[in-house]
């Protein structure tokens, strides 16, 4: 691998595992200096490699730069503070050692995710930091995930660490009493985060995607700690799985939206299948039902490729479920459809007139869709309260071939 | 909005229809159940096993639960929120137990915790 080629592959890894272990040792409120002597070490490391050639392990060696410049850092302050403050002891802390020890990185990681997906920052600013810090995405990346400018995910950014100054959040563990709770936000920054790629607007595949594993691999990695491997977070990354193995069909190569009904079966990831059916199938202890374990084992249904009564069944019956603990519009728009296959889209339409979620483009599009066939004129009028509705290009695509295609039905 | 809770009163099915007909039912539940949380208005809710069910009388008499006999006993509720009792009576409307003849639903807004009730 090239300079130019390897040093941004090893950003996107090690930088955020320096960040961790330098915010550990030095404490949050150091976030900034933390970053900078992450970003230094990666600019010494451009430099030097590029005149001197590419080091033999070069992990080793940027981890080597950034201890010796954590060091650098530590025994200045403790210089300036003893001599502003001459009675306090000599701190021993530059004495010490940076820890880079692969159970540190792994520890430091674990906790800083704790501290990000604290209740109190923003679940935008959460998901903002996470990217930045945990997965080593840059801020102009972090922008186009958001479709937003720099300015604001910095100024973002920006706000979401002095909340944790002023909250004086602490890089640690939750204890075990509190850890269930906590973990439910982590999990709840993944899920964002995931769907942040698999359902974004942004046009750019590679992002999106990255975003996607970026999350799984946060998934896996609360599942390889002991302390944190519990069965909602292994319904996690089974939901995840199962997601990500349609990544290739659901969009053409024009980056447009491919509906579930319409896709290459061929093109579904039978490994990525597999790799879902096997943690949901590690999800399956303890005695609480998450809402995880409901979302995956319908997206487990969704892997079936065949459409038979009782795939929709189960189906619907897990979505009655799902609803009871946790409603979303999506769910609730969901479950009608499911309705439809499993008993009969006359009963469906009862069903999704009850909901009333009349802001909801999807709403009108499933109308449109249960009154295919049974009802044209209602069919019609539905798609096109949708068509006004919707905000991309793509969507618009999809909705005026429905009524083209009911047009032609007629 | 209020909370009221959906009271099912019925034979015992065990006793009345195959277990083929009570999976109906369940379904049947279910998919009601679904429906009203669908329109976020569900809050919680459960089914009464009749087995074990036991009646504790004046001065701490036990007996086993007459449910054989009796047509109108209590099989479970649902909590649900709605904007009127009348909006809660359509709820309840949808209840699979009211394909029984002499099942009810019986509907009752419960109290809030305002020091009046």
């Amino acid at each position: 691998m090239q300079t130019q080629e390897l040093i941004p592959h090893l950003f996107r890894t090690e930088y955020s595992k320096i960040i961790s272990v330098l915010c550990r040792r030095f404490g949050f409120d150091q976030m900034e200096t933390a970053e900078d002597i992450a970003s230094d070490t990666f600019l010494t490391a451009a430099q030097a490699w590029s005149y001197k050639g590419i080091p033999s392990n070069p992990t080793a060696w940027l981890y080597n730069v950034a201890k010796n410049k954590a060091k650098n850092h530590l025994q200045r302050n403790t210089i300036f503070e003893s001599k502003v403050s001459p009675e306090i002891k000599t701190d021993d802390a530059y004495e010490q050692d940076i820890d880079l020890s692969p159970k540190n990185i792994t520890d430091s990681q674990l906790q800083m995710m704790f501290a990000i997906c604290h209740p109190a920052i923003q679940p935008e600013a959460q998901i903002g930091l996470s990217l930045r810090i945990l997965c080593g995405f840059g801020i102009d990346e972090v922008a186009e995930a958001f479709l937003a400018s720099k300015e604001t995910i910095n100024k973002r950014l920006f706000r979401a660490k002095e909340k944790i100054r002023n909250e004086n959040i602490k890089i640690e563990m939750p204890n075990l009493a509190e850890m269930d709770n906590r973990l439910e936000n982590v999990l709840t920054t993944i899920y964002l985060l995931f769907s942040e790629g698999y359902y974004s607007v942004s046009q750019n595949q590679v992002l999106r995607k990255d975003l996607c594993f970026e999350a799984m691999r946060l998934c896996h990695m609360l599942i390889e700690n002991e302390s944190t491997n519990k069965p909602p977070v292994n319904a996690l990354l089974s939901l995840m799985y199962f997601h990500a193995s349609r990544f290739e069909a659901r969009t053409d190569q024009n980056g447009g939206l491919i509906l579930y009904d319409d896709q290459d079966t061929n093109l579904w990831n039978q490994d990525l299948v597999a790799k879902g059916a096997w943690y949901l199938n590690q999800a399956t202890t303890g005695n609480r039902l998450s809402k995880y374990h409901l979302e995956a084992s319908i997206a487990y249904w969704h892997t079936q490729k065949t459409d038979t009564k009782e795939k929709w069944e189960n189906i619907l019956q897990l979505y009655n479920r799902l609803l009871q603990i946790a409603y979303s519009p999506v769910a609730a728009l969901n479950r009608t459809f499911a309705l439809a296959k499993a008993n009969s889209p006359e009963e469906a339409i009862i069903e999704a007139e009850k909901l009333q979620l009349t802001g909801n483009q999807f709403y009108y599009t499933l109308l449109g869709e249960l009154y295919t066939g049974i009802d044209y004129e209602q069919a019609k009028s539905n798609f096109e309260k949708a068509l006004t509705l919707i905000k991309t290009p793509a969507d618009t695509a999809i909705i005026q071939s429905k009524i083209d295609r009911l047009t032609q039905m007629r | 909005m209020d909370e009221f809770v959906l009271i099912f009163r019925h034979e015992d099915g065990n006793k009345v229809a195959s277990p083929e007909q009570i999976q109906i039912w369940m379904k049947q539940t279910m998919d009601w159940i679904g429906g009203i949380a669908a329109q976020n208005k569900f809050v919680s809710g459960t089914g009464l096993p009749f087995a074990d069910a036991k009646i504790v009388g004046h001065g701490g008499v036990v007996t086993n639960g007459p449910f054989g006999e009796i047509k109108e006993t209590i099989g479970g509720f649902i909590t649900v929120k709605a904007d009127s009792v009348e909006e809660a009576v359509e709820f309840a409307k949808g209840c699979p137990v009211l394909q029984g003849p002499g099942n009810t639903v019986e509907v009752r807004k419960i109290a809030k915790n305002d020091g009046v009730h």
